[in-house]
């Protein structure tokens, strides 16, 4: 495609471009596609037998802990998307792909929003596959139809604002080991989380403050709630606004970190 | 000199190299220490309120449960970091100048073993000292912790010639997810979070025939002073060791027939 119809296709148009770019990238490298939608799968399977015998305690929100444990796959599938994304990107970096666009009259918005296009494609993927997958197994969606559709909304929500995330540290370090570096960091958050288990239920009381204060733990709450509780605006404005405020957050400072390598080139 | 002094040398200065190597770079050591540990916070921290589920019988408590799982987990993945560094030293040419300098190749892997094999005692203290410091209840006998050490280094040990057998075959550090993804999930098909009968579905007839089911629950009777099931552990050790020590050989010959 030509500088002169890049210019013409204007700011919407360009976002397409780059992001049906990225979403076939996604597409035509399955080790990015399979692996962040099998493995939180198997470890949903896994957990659900491990830690059944939850479900006993006195105060355990639901009698079966798919339904407990079904938000955590869309978490985990959110972390794997953000991580392929901010790699592309980091990886476009090193390669020069974003030092050519540059010359091109390709806009800034343009430019971060159409590079989300992969992290979007794979967290719609992921979500529905989870659903489905989750739904064959047995587990049940407490809020309704109405509530599946909200669930899939929420989690591509979240795994926008992990994407936002992934690449600001892709944007800032412009190198995929770096942002790789920053998968365990997502991985403690998770488990340092109300994901595999009740807050209420947590003994230790420095877990149990640590979950409290983890944002991560409200946004599996929100997913939660929809699956075992059904409508719970409680848990669902929380969720909603943390992952809302994470993309607002990282996507200016996504902005400002490529406006800063744009000037280097 | 003869086969053995050859074979002793070598592994022991490619065990000094790795041991060196291993505690002169906290980049290489850090991941085996933190791995284990946060494993150990996060499942004993999140999930002590299992302890109270009806017929969870352990009388060392849940923090006691979790370490058992722990020791074997550290020892293994020791093994599996092992590998990383196999593969490291082939991509960087060091592998093939050692196989070109040293008269006995099998005590190249001799070598890496017993460096792993340090490593993972090291990790396995560091792992002790931050259950203790956390108020775990250790019942057993100096004896038993003994064994559990000896346990672990085992499966250190089989760990590590499995993925040694990868890393020199494949000779590249792409080969990671093949080294650790086998024993991940024979780790998490066992009892991880719950005694066995606690387990609910599928997973509960897969680990009854996992090996690693047998060694965590010798693991967690060593902690407990019950000590369970020592014998299955021992055979299922010997036959995993024979069989990994053959991979190992495989993987050796296949580099030396790379050059």
């Amino acid at each position: 495609m030509s500088a002169a119809s890049i210019a013409r296709s204007g700011t919407l148009g360009q976002i397409g471009l780059l992001a049906g770019r990225s979403a076939l990238h996604a597409i035509r490298t399955p080790a990015q596609l399979i692996f962040p939608i099998v493995f939180p799968l198997v470890l949903l399977a896994v957990n659900t037998s491990g830690l059944d015998a939850a479900t006993q305690l006195r105060g355990f929100p639901t009698e079966s802990y798919l339904d407990f444990a079904l938000a955590v796959p869309f978490m985990q599938g959110a972390l794997f998307a953000a991580l392929n994304g901010g790699q592309d990107l980091a990886r476009d970096i090193e390669h020069g792909f974003m030092d050519r666009l540059a010359l091109t009259p390709m806009s800034g918005t343009a430019l971060l929003v159409g590079q989300l296009g992969g992290a979007l494609f794979t967290g719609i993927l992921s979500a529905f596959i989870y659903l489905f997958v989750g739904l064959a197994i047995g587990a049940g969606i407490a809020a309704g139809a109405g509530g599946a559709l909200v669930l899939i909304v929420l989690a591509v929500t979240i795994c926008m604002a992990f994407a936002c995330f992934g690449t600001f540290v892709a944007l800032r370090a412009g190198s995929g080991q770096a942002v790789q570096g920053f998968f365990p960091l997502f991985f403690v958050m998770l488990f340092l989380s109300s994901a595999f288990f009740p807050r209420d239920l947590i003994e230790q009381d420095w877990f149990r403050t640590v979950a409290t204060y983890n944002p991560v733990s409200y946004m599996v709450e929100g997913i939660r709630s929809l699956v075992i509780t059904g409508w719970d605006a409680g848990a669902l404005w929380p969720a909603f606004a943390i992952s809302a405020g994470v993309i607002a957050v990282f996507l200016a400072l996504s902005a400002r970190a490529l406006k800063t390598r744009l000037l280097r080139t | 000199m003869s086969t053995l002094a050859r074979t002793r040398s070598v592994a022991a200065a490619v065990a000094w190299r790795g041991i060196h190597n291993a505690f002169t770079n906290p980049a290489f050591l850090l991941p085996s220490i933190l791995f284990p540990l946060f494993f150990f916070i996060a499942f004993a921290g999140g999930l002590s309120g299992l302890q109270h589920a009806p017929n969870f019988e352990y009388a060392a408590g849940y923090t006691a449960f979790q370490f058992g799982f722990v020791c074997i987990q550290a020892a293994a993945f020791g093994g599996v970091f092992t590998g990383f560094a196999i593969a490291a030293d082939f991509e960087l040419g060091f592998a093939r100048r050692l196989m070109l300098a040293a008269p006995n190749h099998g005590g190249i892997v001799i070598g890496y073993m017993l460096a792993a094999m340090a490593r993972a005692a090291v990790v396995l203290a560091v792992v002790l000292v931050a259950g203790l410091v956390s108020g775990m209840d250790i019942l057993g006998s100096v004896a038993d912790m003994v064994a559990l050490l000896a346990l672990a280094l085992a499966v250190n040990a089989i760990s590590t010639l499995w993925s040694c057998g990868i890393a020199m075959r494949l000779r590249t550090m792409q080969a990671g997810p093949v080294m650790q993804m086998p024993i991940f999930i024979l780790m998490f098909l066992a009892p991880v979070y719950v005694p066995l009968t606690l387990i609910a579905g599928w997973v509960q007839t897969v680990a009854s025939y996992n090996p690693v089911t047998a060694m965590l629950e010798a693991s967690r009777g060593f902690i407990a002073g019950e000590p369970t099931k020592v014998g299955i552990v021992a055979v299922c050790l010997v036959a995993m060791f024979a069989f990994s020590a053959y991979w190992a050989r495989g993987g050796l010959r296949s580099a030396e027939a790379a050059g």
